[in-house]
């Protein structure tokens, strides 16, 4: 089973965003990155499937040359290699272009199964998984808790989370694409050893160039003009001073707001 | 092209809502555009659908049917939907962003050679300009985000971006059947059983007072935290999604989307952002308290009294300071 896995690098949960000087990004500079949450799932099913049923596992990440320390640490699990897309012409693009240039590189290192996280932290497109299917020619299935690789080696089968508690079985010939939900099982971390065979495992370095996309290949479909604070709506009370002070304040306007039950 | 083109959810006969915030949408953008705005409801025998639809003020309701439709799949709906929008031309298809509509509509609008605009919270339009607003960075931030490309544009708005009772009513639309052409093979996914989990064990929905924890509690063991200040409150415990997938409480404990919707009179967030999959899941208890060291967080946004702060600090001062109050 030749298993691709998109991981994407997003800055950490816990980073203090601020706007950059034309306003239509973050700034970069100066802040963590981390993997984006689901694909460490994606990463640890396809490792599972690896162990289960042999094969490899190939990382493949889009990004600037920060994203080797994310690209490092899925090889350092015990994913086999990876392609690593790093081109400043690729950066901001929309879904569709984003996923045609990815696309490229795909299909060139083929695979029976395509993991994509469901969404990513910054741009939040929730499509990426879905468009790659779509491109490449092969069924795709979203938000997945549960991968089985049928006995046949030729389908697998996925639980789908839908809606309020719902879940759906589905069943997809392969190759297929599926966009994997957070929380389907528990990513293992790095070990040394680990650490020091990732050394080790190749990283393909591709451009735009390399996969045959020129300026007019990449003309853009969509464009952020601007990217701001958005306005708070409600008025919240914030409450100031110290921990102690702060807490004191909130504790008597809940009593007040007779919220204490 | 013209026009604007309402998507209407169903699944296994029963209309979603949500698809009624997408044709609030429809009919605001007609408006400002100067467009007809229509609906399309894609099934199996679903006229009663389309005949509810129909009661909107409408243009046209379309009607995709086709035995290979009666049960969703993305190669169905996508194929269906593409030559709806090839036989309708319309200068824009406007979708719920639900599960389903993720599923399906980014492939749809690939096929065409289209890159959507998933997930707006709204639209602006100045200077002749269309724009349209989504989050990035897990709502912390908004862009502006306009389109380059020819149309049909394909855009999907967030639930809850408009309110489903400002559907303008009293439509008498006609439906047309829309004739589609679909063969089995070209269906590759097959949809097995639908079903729930087990019942939970905890039932949140009845809480009066709920703490809910979030990732700023960094680990398991600072829980207990968390599990005091509950006590002092009579709260029960609850978190969101990240603390329920790395096992720290079971996933009967977690609020949002994928969990429990609660309303209790108190709900206090410890170190949870205010992701929107977490916040349509808690939003509409009375009192909301949220202490949080990111003064941006979304969920300062919801709140009716915020602590910005490290809750390792604020949550036992606040924890002793209420077991004062008790204790009179
Ligand atoms: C399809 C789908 C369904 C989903 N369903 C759900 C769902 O049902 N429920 C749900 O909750 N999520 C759900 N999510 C996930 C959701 O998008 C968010 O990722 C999640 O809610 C974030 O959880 P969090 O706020 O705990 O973590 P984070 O977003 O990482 O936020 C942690 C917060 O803690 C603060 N913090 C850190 N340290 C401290 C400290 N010392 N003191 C005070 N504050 C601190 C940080 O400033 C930050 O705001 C879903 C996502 C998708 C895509
Ligand atoms: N630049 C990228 N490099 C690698 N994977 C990506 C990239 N962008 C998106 N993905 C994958 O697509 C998923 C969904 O992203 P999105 O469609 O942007 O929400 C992510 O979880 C990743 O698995």
């Amino acid at each position: 089973m030749k298993i691709l896995v998109c991981v994407k690098q997003v800055p950490s949960r816990d980073a203090i965003l601020r706007l950059n000087e034309t306003s239509q990004w973050i700034q970069e500079r100066d802040i963590a990155y981390e993997v984006n949450e689901p694909d460490a799932y994606a990463v640890e099913e396809a490792l599972r499937i690896k162990e289960k049923l042999g094969g490899e596992v190939v990382i493949l990440s889009m990004g600037p040359e920060r994203a080797q320390i994310t690209i490092k640490d899925a090889l350092a699990k015990g994913a086999t290699r990876a392609i690593h897309i790093c081109d400043p012409k690729l950066e901001h693009l929309d879904p569709l272009t984003q996923c045609r240039v990815m696309a490229e590189a795909i299909r060139r290192e083929g695979f029976d199964l395509l993991f994509t996280g469901l969404q990513s932290d910054d741009n939040g497109f929730g499509q990426t998984g879905v468009i790659l299917g779509e491109l490449l020619g092969v069924p795709s299935a979203t938000i997945a808790m549960a991968v089985e690789i049928q006995p046949d080696g030729k389908t697998v089968k996925v639980k789908r989370e839908l809606e309020s508690g719902w879940f759906q079985w589905y069943e997809l010939p392969l190759p297929a694409s599926i966009t994997i939900q957070s929380g389907l099982n528990q990513p293992r971390y790095a070990t040394l050893k680990g650490i020091m065979e990732a050394k080790k495992k190749p990283i393909q370095k591709l451009s735009a160039a390399n996969l045959g996309f020129d300026e007019a290949a990449l003309t853009p479909k969509q464009h952020v003009e601007k990217v701001y604070f958005p306005v708070k709506n409600k008025k919240t009370e914030i409450i100031e001073g110290s921990a102690k002070e702060a807490a004191a304040k909130l504790a008597a306007k809940l009593k007040e707001a007779r919220a204490l039950v | 092209m013209k026009g604007i083109l309402v998507f209407i959810e169903q699944r296994e006969g029963k209309l979603n809502r949500v698809s009624y915030e997408a044709i609030v949408a429809g009919q605001r953008l007609a408006q400002t555009l100067s467009q007809e705005v229509s609906a399309v409801v894609v099934g199996f025998n679903i006229s009663d659908i389309a005949t509810e639809v129909a009661t909107k003020q409408l243009s046209t309701v379309y009607s995709v049917e086709h035995e290979l439709l009666s049960n969703y799949t993305p190669d169905g709906f996508a194929l269906a939907m593409k030559q709806a929008v090839e036989q309708l031309e319309p200068l824009m298809v406007i979708f719920p962003h639900t599960y389903l509509v993720r599923d399906f509509a980014p492939k749809l609008a690939a096929s065409l050679g289209k890159s959507m605009v998933g997930d707006c919270i709204s639209y602006k339009y100045e200077d002749g300009r269309l724009r349209f607003v989504r989050q990035i960075f897990q709502g912390k931030i908004n862009a502006d985000v306009s389109i380059t490309d020819t149309p049909p544009y394909f855009v999907s708005f967030q639930s809850g971006a408009y309110r489903g009772d400002d559907v303008i009513t009293d439509g008498a639309a006609p439906i047309v059947r829309l004739e589609v052409t679909i063969s089995p093979e070209q269906i590759r996914i097959k949809p097995l059983e639908l079903f729930r989990e087990a019942k939970q064990s905890v039932d949140l929905t009845q809480s009066k007072a709920i703490v809910a924890v979030g990732r700023g509690i960094k680990s398991a063991e600072n829980i207990v935290i968390a599990e005091k200040l509950a006590a002092v409150l009579g709260a029960d415990l609850a978190a969101s999604r990240p603390i329920c997938d790395n096992g720290w409480l079971p996933m009967d404990r977690q609020i949002g989307s994928s969990g429990q919707t609660v309303a209790p009179k108190l709900y206090v967030a410890l170190g949870i952002s205010g992701a929107i999959q977490h916040v349509v899941g808690m939003k509409n208890s009375s009192v909301i308290v949220a202490i949080n060291k990111d003064a941006n967080a979304p969920i300062f946004d919801i709140a009716d009294f915020g602590i910005v702060g490290d809750l390792f600090e604020v949550v036992p001062a606040l924890t002793e300071e209420l077991q004062k109050l008790k204790e009179g």
